[in-house]
Parts: C-alpha cells; sequence; structure tokens
C-alpha cells in the first residue's frame, strides 16, 4: 500500500468535490479559504439535524399528554439538540465566517498556523461525529446539554451516551482553543503594512476579543469534562455528596465555561452586523471605540456573572447579590452596541438588502433577548422565571435572534466573495420575512408558557389553561421557520448556478476582503496597498476626503505615515 | 370589543397569579421591569424603523456626511442604563431580602420536604406525620420548609405561593412559605431530573386553620384495618407481593422508606405525583401497568392478576 499519494495543488478555486483528486484536495487543504467553506456547509449540515430534532419535540409539545415521543427519547432529543445547535452549528459557523474572512480583512494570505487550522477543523468534525456515533452505541445523552451532576453520574445515567457527550465536547473545545490561538497570532502578526490594533475591522476585533474568551472558559469546560468522565469511570467521586464531593461544584465550573460561552457565540455576530449595517446605510461605524471598548468589557465581565445560572440553588443573598450586579452591568456594553448600530443607520442611506434585513432584524430580536437576559438578574424575577420556558424564549432569542441572523447576515454579505455570485435578493427576501416571522411567533409565546408556569425540558404537560394552544401555536410558527430554512438551501443552490456574477466589490464595501477578486486566488493579494484607516478602499475611492484625516489626528505624528 | 378586553385581561392575570406575599414581591418586581423593558423595546423598533424608512437610499442621493460618532451620545447612553440599573439592583436585593428571611440555626422547620425521582416526600416533623405529593398549610401562616433531595437535584416551585428552591442532595435548603387565600395551588419540579422529570408535579392545598388541624387529626390517625374480605385479602397481598419492600403504611408490617408512604392514600387527590387524579380506575390501570402510565418511573410491573389487583386497590381505596 502506497503511504505517499501526491495532490497536485488545486486548478480550481473551489476543488470539485465529485472527483477523486478534488476530494483529496479537500482533504488535505491548509488554505483558510477552503478551510472556512468546510466549516460553513458541516454547520449547515449539523443544523439540518438540529432543526429536526426541535421540529419532532415541537410536534410532542403541539398538544397536552401527546404521545408521540417517549420520554427517554424526548430527553435525548432535547440533550442532542442543545448540544448540536451550540457545538456543531453556531460555533462552526461563526469559526467558519472567522477563518475564511479574518486573514482577507487585515490583508494577510493565509492563517499564522495553517495546519493547526486544518487541525482544528478535522478535530471538530470528529467531534461532532462521536457526539453522533452514541445514538449506535445503545442512546444519545440524555441529561441536557448541561449535564448536571449528580444526574449525570453512571449511577443515574448508566448508559453510553453521558460517555460520548464527554469526549465529543472535549475533542471540540480543543478544536475550538487551537483556532483560538491561531486568530489572535493571525491578527497580532499577519496584518498588512498600516492596519494599526485600532484600525481593525470591528469584525476582526470581535474574533480577536472573542479568542481570548475561548482560550480562558474552554479549559474549565475541558476540566469540569475530565472530572465528570473520571467519576464515571473510575468511580471517582468529585460531585457526589455522598462521598463528599460537591454537586454544586459542576453547576459552578460548567457556568464558569457556560456563560462565557453565550458571549462567545454573540461577539462574532455582533461583529458580522458592525460589517453589514455601515456598508449598507453608506456611513462608517458610530462610535467605533465604544464598540471595540464595549466588548473588551463584555469580554471580562462575562468571567465574572456564571453564577446568574444559580440563583435558585439557595447560596445566600451577599453571593446573589454580587452575581446580579455584575449580570446587570453587562448589559449596559451590549446597549452601547445597539444604540451605536442605530446611530450609524441615521443620517445615512439605507440599502435595505437581505444582509442589511437580517442585520435590522437582529438589533431588534437580540434586544428582546437581552432585555429578558436583564430580567434574570433581577434574583426574584430569577426565582419566579429560571428552568421555565421564559428561559426558553430567552436563549433562544440570544442564540438565533443573536447568532444565527448575525449569520445570515454574513452569509448573504460574504457569499458573493465566497462563491464569485450574488445570492439572490427575491429568495432572500422570502426567507427573511417567513424566518423573522416564523421565529418571532415560535418563539415570543414561549414568555407567556413560562409565566404561565410551564417547566422546560418536560416531555409533555398537563392540560391546563392556554398552555395547548400556546403550545399548538408554536409548533405551526415552527414550520413556517422551517420552510424559511428551506428556501435559504434553495438560493445557495439556485445561485451556484443561475447567480449574478459578483466582481470584487458587489457591495461598494471598504474593507480589504473586496480588494481582491472574488473568490480570491489561491493567494488572497498580489499586492496590498499602504492602509492608512479603518476603511483603506474608501480612501481609495475617495481621495479627496479620505478617512485617515477625519481619525484620530494624533496617529499621523505618531506613525509618521502621510 | 369588550369581549376581547375581557380575555386579554384574562389571559394575563393568569400569568400574574400571586396567593403569597413572597409572590405580591416577585410579582411588583416584574412588573417595573416589564413596563420598563417595554419602553427600551419601543424605543429601539421606532428608531430602526425611523432608519430604514426615512433614511433609506432613495430618499437620498450620492454618499451621505461621513460621521464617526458623537461622544457625548456615546457617555449619555451609557450613564443612563446605568442610573436605571442601579435603581433596579437597590430593590433587587431588598425583596430578596424580604424573601428569604433569614432562618435561626435552632429553628425547627414545619415542614421537611425531600425531592426524589419523580415523587415529593413530606414530612410534618411538628404533628410527626409523613405523607407525599400533596402538601396542606394553614391559611395565612408562615411556614418554613426544608428542602432536601435523596437522588439527583430537584426544584421546588409552585408559581402562586412564591420562589423556587433546589432541593440539593447533601444540602438542607430553607424557604418560606405562606399562602394569602385558601385553595389549590399546582406546581412542579423545575430542575431536570431526568426521566419523568414532567412526571413530578406538585399539589398544595391551603385551608382554615380548623380544616388543617383535622386534616392533621386524620393524618395521624392509624388507619383501622380493613373488615371486608377483598380488602383484607388486598392488605395481605400488600406485604406477600412485595409492595411493603418499599412503601409504608403505618399499623402494619409495612415501613419501608423507598417510595411513597400510603397510610392515607385515599385521601388525597391526586397519584403519582399529580400525574392522575385519586380514582379506584386509575389506581387500578396503575398497579397494572407502571411502566404505562409513566414510562421510567422506579415502580416495576408486578404483573398481578385482575383479583390481585382488585384485592389491593380495594384496600388502598379504603385508607383514608
Amino acid at each position: 500500500m502506497k503511504l505517499n499519494i501526491h495532490i497536485p495543488e488545486p486548478t480550481k478555486l473551489i476543488p470539485d468535490i465529485r472527483t477523486g483528486e478534488g476530494l483529496l484536495q479537500w482533504l488535505s487543504t491548509v488554505d483558510h479559504k477552503l478551510i472556512g467553506i468546510m466549516y460553513l456547509c458541516t454547520a449547515l449540515l449539523f443544523f439540518v439535524l438540529g432543526f429536526g430534532e426541535a421540529l419532532m419535540m415541537r410536534i410532542q409539545l403541539m398538544r397536552p399528554l401527546n404521545n408521540f415521543l417517549s420520554p427517554e427519547a424526548y430527553n435525548q432529543l432535547f440533550t442532542t439538540h442543545g448540544t448540536n445547535m451550540i457545538f456543531l452549528v453556531l460555533t462552526p459557523m461563526l469559526l467558519g465566517f472567522a477563518t475564511y474572512s479574518l486573514p482577507l480583512m487585515i490583508g494577510a494570505n493565509e492563517m499564522a498556523f495553517p495546519r493547526l487550522n486544518a487541525f482544528s477543523y478535522w478535530i471538530f468534525l470528529l467531534g461532532g461525529l462521536i457526539l453522533y456515533a452514541s445514538f449506535f452505541a445503545g442512546g444519545m445523552p440524555n441529561v441536557g446539554w448541561f449535564s448536571y451532576a449528580p444526574l449525570s453520574e453512571r449511577f443515574f445515567s448508566s448508559t453510553k451516551g453521558v460517555d460520548y457527550w464527554v469526549i465529543s465536547l472535549l475533542l471540540m473545545g480543543i478544536g475550538s482553543v487551537g483556532a483560538a490561538l491561531n486568530f489572535v497570532v493571525t491578527t497580532l502578526t499577519m496584518r498588512t503594512k498600516g492596519i494599526l490594533m485600532n484600525q481593525l475591522p470591528l469584525f476582526v476585533w470581535m474574533v480577536f476579543v472573542n479568542s481570548f474568551l475561548i482560550l480562558a472558559a474552554f479549559p474549565v469546560l475541558n476540566a469540569a469534562l475530565f472530572m465528570i468522565f473520571i467519576d464515571r469511570q473510575f468511580d471517582a467521586h468529585f460531585f457526589v455528596s455522598a462521598t463528599g464531593g460537591s454537586p454544586v461544584m459542576w453547576q459552578h465550573l460548567f457556568w464558569g465555561f457556560g456563560h462565557p460561552e453565550v458571549y462567545i457565540l454573540a461577539l462574532p455576530a455582533f461583529g458580522m452586523v458592525s460589517e453589514v449595517i455601515p456598508v449598507f446605510s453608506r456611513k462608517p461605524i458610530f462610535g467605533y471605540e465604544f464598540i471595540a471598548a464595549s466588548s473588551v468589557a463584555i469580554m471580562l465581565l462575562s468571567f465574572g456573572v456564571w453564577a446568574h445560572h444559580m440563583f435558585a440553588v439557595g447560596l445566600g443573598t451577599t453571593f446573589n447579590a454580587f452575581f446580579a450586579a455584575s449580570s446587570m452591568l453587562i448589559a449596559v456594553p451590549t446597549g452601547i452596541k445597539i444604540f451605536n448600530w442605530i446611530a450609524t443607520m441615521w443620517g445615512g442611506s439605507v440599502q435595505l438588502k437581505t444582509a442589511m434585513l437580517f442585520a435590522l432584524a437582529l438589533v431588534v430580536n437580540f434586544t428582546i433577548g437581552g432585555l429578558s437576559g436583564v430580567g434574570f438578574s433581577l434574583v426574584p424575577v430569577d426565582w419566579r422565571l429560571t428552568d421555565t420556558y421564559f428561559v426558553v424564549a430567552h436563549i433562544h432569542y440570544v442564540l438565533i435572534g443573536g447568532s444565527l441572523t448575525g449569520g445570515f447576515a454574513a452569509a448573504y454579505y460574504w457569499f458573493p466573495k465566497i462563491t464569485g455570485r450574488m445570492l439572490s435578493e427575491k429568495i432572500g427576501k422570502w426567507h427573511f420575512w417567513l424566518y423573522f416571522i416564523g421565529f418571532n411567533c415560535t418563539f415570543f409565546v414561549f414568555h407567556f408558557l413560562g409565566l404561565l408556569g410551564m417547566p422546560r425540558r418536560v416531555y409533555t404537560y398537563p392540560d391546563l389553561p392556554y398552555l395547548g394552544t400556546l403550545n399548538l401555536f408554536s409548533t405551526i410558527s415552527a414550520c413556517v421557520f422551517g420552510i424559511s430554512f428551506i428556501l435559504f438551501f434553495w438560493n445557495i443552490f439556485y445561485s451556484l448556478r443561475h447567480g449574478r456574477i459578483a466582481g470584487n466589490n458587489p457591495w461598494n464595501a471598504w474593507t480589504l476582503e473586496w480588494l481582491t477578486s472574488s473568490p480570491p486566488q489561491q493567494k488572497n493579494f498580489e499586492k496590498v496597498p499602504l492602509v492608512r484607516s479603518r476603511r483603506p478602499l474608501w480612501d481609495m475611492l475617495h481621495p479627496e476626503d479620505p478617512d485617515w484625516k477625519r481619525e484620530n489626528k494624533n496617529k499621523i505624528k505618531k506613525t509618521g505615515y502621510e | 370589543m369588550g369581549r376581547i378586553l375581557n380575555s386579554i385581561h384574562r389571559f394575563f392575570s393568569e400569568m400574574s397569579r400571586s396567593s403569597s406575599p413572597n409572590e405580591d414581591y416577585i410579582n411588583k418586581l416584574f412588573l417595573w421591569f416589564l413596563i420598563l423593558a417595554a419602553i427600551i423595546m419601543i424605543i429601539v423598533i421606532v428608531a430602526v424603523l425611523i432608519g430604514a424608512i426615512h433614511y433609506r437610499s432613495s430618499r437620498h442621493q450620492g454618499e451621505p456626511e461621513q460621521i464617526t460618532g458623537i461622544k457625548w451620545l456615546e457617555i449619555t447612553w451609557t450613564i443612563i442604563p446605568l442610573l436605571i440599573l442601579l435603581i433596579f439592583f437597590y430593590f433587587t436585593v431588598r425583596f430578596m431580602k424580604d424573601i428569604d428571611q433569614p432562618v435561626d440555626k435552632n429553628q425547627q422547620a414545619d415542614i421537611i420536604i425531600t425531592a426524589r425521582q419523580w415523587w415529593w416526600e413530606m414530612q410534618y416533623s411538628k404533628y410527626n406525620f409523613t405523607t407525599a405529593n400533596e402538601l396542606h398549610i394553614p391559611v395565612h401562616q408562615k411556614l418554613l420548609m426544608r428542602v432536601e433531595s435523596a437522588d439527583v437535584i430537584h426544584d421546588w416551585w409552585v408559581p402562586e405561593l412564591g420562589r423556587k428552591i433546589d432541593a440539593i442532595p447533601g444540602t438542607s435548603n430553607y424557604s418560606w412559605l405562606e399562602a394569602s387565600d385558601t385553595g389549590e395551588y399546582k406546581g412542579a419540579c423545575s430542575e431536570y431530573c431526568g426521566t419523568q422529570h414532567a412526571g413530578m408535579r406538585i399539589l398544595v392545598i391551603s385551608e382554615t386553620k380548623n380544616e388543617f388541624d383535622q386534616w392533621v387529626q386524620d393524618q395521624q390517625k392509624v388507619p383501622s384495618p380493613p373488615v371486608d374480605s377483598v380488602a383484607q385479602r388486598g392488605m395481605r397481598l400488600f406485604s406477600e407481593r412485595t409492595c411493603a419492600g418499599c412503601h409504608s403504611i403505618s399499623g402494619t408490617v409495612a415501613v419501608s422508606h423507598i417510595g411513597p408512604d400510603l397510610t392515607h392514600l385515599a385521601s388525597r387527590k391526586t397519584l403519582i405525583s399529580g400525574v392522575l387524579t385519586n380514582t379506584p380506575k386509575n389506581l387500578y390501570l396503575w398497579l397494572q401497568n407502571p411502566q404505562k402510565l409513566k414510562e421510567g418511573s422506579h415502580m416495576p410491573n408486578f404483573i398481578l392478576s385482575n383479583n390481585e389487583l382488585e384485592a389491593l386497590v380495594k384496600y388502598l381505596e379504603e385508607l383514608k
């Protein structure tokens, strides 16, 4: 058997996966663009699985005391749905866009560590496949994506599901840490001549800040995962109270990772809309420094808010008050971003392209999710809302209304760059409105369900007033929501063949990725001009009114560039 | 029109039900928060719409003025939210202290609640008896609950009666319980606790002092042995068919506390932790195949014959 296969450099910009050579080129690539595309395609693939799981749960909950799913099946589904959507859809979606765009946006030809980049992707994919392999090994994990001990201990959960879950998350965590390290080093060392740290495009800035979040949060999770694994496999008792362990410690460790994780999923999406909104308002971002600094504030504060997931644990008034205060504080930098995005539109010349519509949907829906989040920081209110459907509404407003909606804005914005063709605006508008209406109708009623007393993670519920009606409404809306995704897939499929040729800079945007061809050559840039401001392409097109004159006046002095 | 308004009103009052001083605090804070959230939401939506409609490109020509920010505006929308949150923080701490009043170390709990997969054990330590899944309390009396767990983490929650409190193995949590009206209050376990998390419901019955005292007296009584021959056979079966291995009935040989105490089962309104109403037929179906009515429950199927089922039901339904 030949161990050495020579794989020629791809001649096509996007190798054809149907030919043997093309397949090998995909498998062996270290090109950040191809790896970015693989991340995005993997996210789409797992999204179909995760959405299917969600639909099955919605069918089960469509009426009280329904028998569509057994409790065991339902519990496996909601666990897998949560893990799938967070680790296998949103994370690769955000990493994918970052892997693709970040080097382009700073005028670099590659990531700092191309092989590590490929390793991060493949180990992430392995983790994802191992999660689903549990299905063939006696059942998927059934203790929730948060896997609270002691329920996740072997005594209460004797199937192999939790072990597969642990290994899967460990591998994906290693992948994420690798990717984060890569982003940090790339941003610090690979910027083209002239870009200062306060001139980074905001998407790059947020991915950079976010990478520090990943580097600090994932090791906490990985440590906790090892501990539960040792408990389960070697009969240790980190989280077993009868023998001196502490189940509450698991909660501290898990949320010590889990809450930063929410911002890990949100910050890159904030970065995406911070690119999209200025371009389609034809104005620079309003308050660049404040948006950038508020991201750092969010990063730091997010490590001090984890226990707002634990207000019902009974940890005492002083303890709760501290975490109430920190959780309220973190709303302020988030609010600053919302106001700045709106101020960017005001006084601009707003083009309501599909990408812009999604960005605006993020502004509105994330505000709803953010506000309900403030509700949880009011401890007495949290005692009513926590672990009810109100929280289910909140998390979906944050993760779909925030991250996924930002992802769609990015998809419509960068698809022309990635493929060389435009996504259809007509299908896009249909996609957007069905998505926006379907999403809000599905999830807004969850607020009411929570207030009416419906706990979360229940496979069924008694026939109490309004519960059946609201759940049925949500299930029907979920189908509308589902149709919007079919339109998105159709749009991709259609536009790859018949979409308008994009050209280098279809949106008349200002960051460096739009300088090169669409899709970019294997070597991203032949030559990058000296960058002197946050919007290099604006400066090129408007030599009479360049940004660098408008921006920091001291800069010219400091750097000596003129 | 009036009818529509009426049903909207009914819907919203259904969501803000309260029958306890603690829940009143929570409702009050939630209402203030809701008003604040609604105002912010309206501001954001209107501002986005103005941006999308008034500033749309078809109304302008050429590139707009390139503004990069206004410092005083940034400072304004940093400071104002901070001040609003400061006010909310004050009330958060105040109400939190009002609801969670300190417990004296020597104080004995009125009720000890032990959560189990998937039912609730309730001990009235002052009256020296144990019951399950159905809590009776005297109205207008502030009771101290001690909440514990025998297996995994559960959470006690009756929406109208105040805060949630986790039941954690190895830990005792304390919480105050007071109902300001008589009536029945439904609740549920609110921390995911395994297969039958959904089948772990709570019923709290708040009654007048007299009614409560009467109920306590009834619960303290040892049930008289059955006279009916079918019920007598049921009683025998109860110990022979290993029911007594897990359940206890005072005055009999059954003293185990693995499953719910059945001493006064017939006096309860529901069966299997609020999943079914307590009727002989439901009890029959439950004993016939527990896994069918509550899949995953720790009660095995004993494959009882129809005669045995009838005898057991007859016996248990006499335990008033």
